[in-house]
């Protein structure tokens, strides 16, 4: 059995252990028919022209956690931004951890999607937002459908969230390849700010796939600063869909860092609903082996005076493939929309490759679009200058990928994620360096 | 004079009738509609080809038979009915003239409503003329100065008559009848078309020149061009179209192939300006074309576009890389107004070591129209020191044109560098506010700004199409601003 019969047959059984006489669940069952009719997306599908889920669907992956795993704290430690005070959201194999979590109710709701669902005073939250901004395809109406688990955040008007907030996904692969659906859902209203960590950890070397659907609303004037921190084992699979509506001048930035992961697939529309919107796509990839990093950008600018900055840094070893299709889309009535997209790769071997497609659509006149795309290697006379200069080959090469991916990192807010990554970065140049002293 | 606004150029821009719509009754002997074998191997009967060249075209037509009409392209239009197509149309006499005297005075006049008479071409510069009227060659000029050098340039069905050789050897190895449905289509039913080959070492003194038009109604034409320049050889070739008024769309589904054997230059210039429609969107030419030159060890092509017509253009002439230092290049207007849509680009596919490609497109939407550039850099894993820089620039007048740019680049070589940009801009208030404050007036200083957001690419045309050119461009959007 496929592992596309395998879910919709095993959508009856979910039905029996959650409460269908919800509005959510019509929504659930509709989304179930989109998938069935739809299937996993192949390589004919434009959007997947450069990635083939193939070698990741072959797995016989448990769609349901059997049994509820504990994690000491001092295990995965390391997976969290722990030297600073956060609110934490932990699930472990998609159920959640109320004793390695941190949530609140204390003027705001950072809780969890299952409570949100079923508890009749997130009612109306839920009918306004739930499933209001992801879109109808295979992979995101799957999530819907299953969608039961993740993170629910709900800032009011006017309010600053004092702490970060994590959210990370754990994945123990006690009992065997393990497919994951989490549902995030964060709605922040006006004049208020959130910062969001979101990381998925595979704690196993049992395949997981991960098919994750967050859908971030922003009101009027609402600040939300979100960073994905992509640096799992080998053997784990995400598929990321974010999904992002903004009200006027509404400012959001989405930072992903790809490090890790067999395939990664990073889906991340944003749409401007009202005037003088800011949104910023950045990210950094840095890959080897076999790891495929595939990211896929829309930002629909809709209303005028728009602005979207969208700036993608990849670095390629062995037989990393990178992808990046990146899409602005200017509505006739967007005028003087100012959107940027830029997409620097840096190849190190011949066995890399990297195909990259940044489109512009636009339909209106007085708009400032531009994109810019590079491909291209390690600048020699910069080795030579720093060689000549007593620094080692692959400290030097290492800092010039560190200088490259920079201007990524320096619209980071939070210090402690600055620091985390670059050591990531160090980490994975395999040298010792502190890039920020 | 009164103030001329905004609207005034718009209006008048809509009000702009296509300057060369018009109609020759020229007798001409049309097969009848429908495609199946028979046809095929009646217009092979008609152009009295040889038993290998029919086989040639069967084996398409069933290749195409077997294919289906792409739909990838960023257009929409009616799918042309391929059963309720004439196949083959010729002039009803085919006289061999010597001088100009002799030709159809209707068809002298036809081309001096053009503004291309034989005659002040012959004079002005030099160029060899291939006339192409509905299909099937009617006059080649200076053909005596190029026969003592050797370079063969003539009609498609005279080279098969006359150079089977060569023919056989080149046709289908650059665009296979198996490319797509449109190669396959033409590669079974071509009517006529040109053939040019330059012996090695040979610097084409003139610039070779065909002009193809669409003139019987309900007629398709499917033209075939071979371009052949030996080793260390140079050329320059034009093309250029213009195609009377018509209601109903005509298909045109051109195949050009080039080649450009070690050390040899082509250069393949074209004015495209089919009928585009009404202002309602009515009516124009399908154009359809599959353009490819193959490039061998330290040669270069080079494409240079102005597209100003046709109602659906769907064009993107390539370069296959495969010699080590082979240069590809590809320099492109295109210009879009009405209802008019463009899916037009270009394809360098980098095989060999150190090659380089450039590309330059300018994309001009006006009226309600649809502009795209689609692209494809592909550097293969053994393509050592590739190189690529690709321009996207386009301009917008008025809100409801669109413009797109849809560039794929595959890199799997980590020693490729290559560039891309883009943007996409209106003619600025403080572009013409500067112009008009140095007197200016609105309408020059549009043509002066359009004419510098083009001239990179109207540079690299051999002059007297630069002149044409920018004639077009005047005439397509002379004054638009939005």
């Amino acid at each position: 059995m496929d592992l596309k019969e395998k879910l919709v047959s095993s959508f009856m059984a979910f039905e029996n252990s959650i409460d269908v006489d919800t509005p959510i669940h019509d929504v659930r069952s509709e989304a179930i028919k989109v998938f069935e009719n739809k299937g996993f997306p192949s390589k004919r599908d434009e959007a997947w022209k450069y990635t083939s889920l193939n070698s990741v669907l072959k797995h016989n992956y448990s769609v349901f956690p059997k049994q509820e795993n504990v994690l000491d704290y001092k295990e995965v430690k390391k997976y969290f931004i722990h030297d600073i005070d956060t609110y934490k959201i932990i699930f472990i194999d998609g159920k959640y951890s109320s004793h390695l979590s941190q949530t609140t109710h204390d003027g705001m709701d950072v809780c969890l999607m299952s409570s949100a669902l079923s508890k009749p005073k997130y009612r109306l939250v839920i009918e306004n937002y739930f499933n209001k901004a992801a879109t109808k395809d295979s992979l995101s109406s799957l999530n819907t459908a299953f969608s039961q688990e993740g993170a629910y955040i709900n800032i009011p008007k006017n309010k600053i969230v004092q702490k970060p907030i994590q959210i990370i996904h754990f994945s123990t692969g006690n009992e065997s390849a393990q497919m994951l659906q989490p549902r995030n859902l964060i709605v922040v209203g006006e004049n208020s700010h959130v910062q969001i960590i979101e990381r998925h950890q595979s704690l196993t070397d049992n395949a997981v796939l991960t098919n994750s659907v967050t859908e971030i609303f922003a009101n009027k004037r609402a600040i939300i600063d979100y960073y994905k921190i992509q640096n799992d084992k080998q053997t784990a699979s995400l598929i990321d869909n974010t999904f992002i509506k903004q009200k006027r001048e509404s400012h959001v930035s989405v930072h992903t860092f790809s490090f890790g992961g067999q395939l990664t697939r990073n889906n991340l529309n944003f749409y401007q609903e009202g005037e003088r919107i800011d949104s910023t796509l950045k990210g950094v990839t840095i890959i080897g082996d076999k790891q495929h990093v595939d990211h896929n950008t829309l930002v629909h600018h809709i209303e005028p005076n728009c602005e979207s900055h969208q700036d993608y840094k990849g670095i390629f070893a062995d037989k990393a493939t990178g992808v990046f299709n990146g899409k602005v889309l200017v509505e006739k009535e967007a005028q003087k929309t100012d959107a940027f997209q830029a997409n620097n790769n840096i190849l190190l071997s011949d066995k890399a490759s990297i195909n990259t497609k940044p489109q512009l659509e636009i339909f209106a006149d007085d708009v400032k679009c531009s994109h810019g795309c590079t491909i291209g290697q390690l600048d020699d006379s910069a080795m030579f200058y720093m060689r000549s200069r007593g620094i080692p080959e692959k400290e030097a090469k290492a800092l010039l990928m560190f200088a490259f991916s920079n201007n990524v990192l320096d619209s980071v807010k939070i210090p402690e994620i600055k620091q985390r990554i670059t050591k990531i970065i160090a980490n994975k140049l395999g040298v010792n360096i502190g890039f920020d002293l | 004079m009164s103030k001329y606004t905004e609207d005034d150029l718009r209006e008048e821009l809509k009000t702009k009738e296509y300057e060369y719509g018009f109609y020759t009754d020229i007798e001409s002997e049309t097969f009848p509609v429908g495609l199946n074998e028979d046809i095929v191997r009646a217009i092979s009967k008609k152009k009295n080809e040889p038993e290998w060249m029919t086989e040639w075209r069967l084996e398409a037509f069933n290749i195409w038979q077997e294919m289906t009409e792409p739909d990838w392209a960023n257009v929409n239009y009616e799918k042309p009915d391929f059963q309720a197509i004439s196949y083959y149309s010729a002039p009803n006499s085919k006289p061999k003239y010597n001088s100009l005297d002799e030709v159809d005075p209707e068809l002298l006049a036809t081309f001096k409503k053009l503004g291309i008479s034989l005659d002040e071409q012959k004079k002005l510069a030099g160029v060899a003329m291939d006339v192409v009227v509905d299909s099937v060659s009617v006059a080649t000029t200076f053909k005596k100065t190029l026969a003592e050098k050797g370079i063969i340039f003539c009609s498609i069905s005279e080279a098969i008559q006359e150079h089977p050789e060569l023919v056989k050897k080149h046709i289908g190895t650059v665009v296979p009848r198996t490319d797509n449905f449109y190669a396959a289509l033409n590669s079974a039913v071509f009517s006529d078309g040109s053939f040019c080959y330059i012996p090695k070492g040979v610097k084409c003194p003139m610039e070779l020149s065909t002009y193809f038009r669409i003139n019987q109604a309900g007629t398709g034409q499917f033209e075939r061009t071979l371009v052949v320049a030996d080793e260390g050889s140079y050329v320059s070739y034009l093309e250029g179209c213009t195609a009377p008024s018509r209601d109903e769309n005509q298909l045109h589904a051109a195949v050009v192939e080039l080649i450009a054997l070690d050390d040899a230059e082509i250069k393949y210039s074209t004015v495209q300006n089919w009928y585009p429609g009404n202002a309602e969107g009515k009516g124009g030419v399908f154009n359809f074309v599959t353009k490819r030159g193959l490039c061998e060890t330290n040669s270069k092509i080079s494409w240079t576009q102005v597209e100003t017509g046709s109602a659906v253009t769907w064009k993107y002439p390539s370069c296959v890389l495969k010699g080590d230092y082979s240069v590809g290049e590809f320099y492109s207007i295109a210009v879009t107004n009405n209802f008019q849509q463009a899916d037009t680009g270009t394809k360098m596919i980098h095989l060999g070591k150190n090659t380089k490609s450039t590309i330059i497109s300018k994309g001009i939407s006006a009226g309600k129209s649809q502009n795209s550039y689609r692209g494809l850099v592909q550097i293969s894993s053994r393509a050592d020191n590739a190189r690529n820089f690709s321009q996207c620039d386009s301009l917008l007048m008025g809100n409801e044109c669109g413009a797109h740019t849809f560039p794929y680049i595959e890199a799997k070589n980590k020693t490729a560098q290559i560039e891309h940009e883009a943007t996409t801009s209106k003619i600025g208030e403080d572009q013409i506010f500067y112009c008009n404050q140095r007197g200016i007036d609105t309408e020059k200083a549009i043509a002066l700004i359009v004419n510098g957001f083009s001239k990179e690419v109207l540079n690299k045309l051999p002059m007297e199409f630069a002149v044409e050119a920018q004639k077009l461009l005047e005439i397509s959007l002379e004054g638009s601003v939005g």
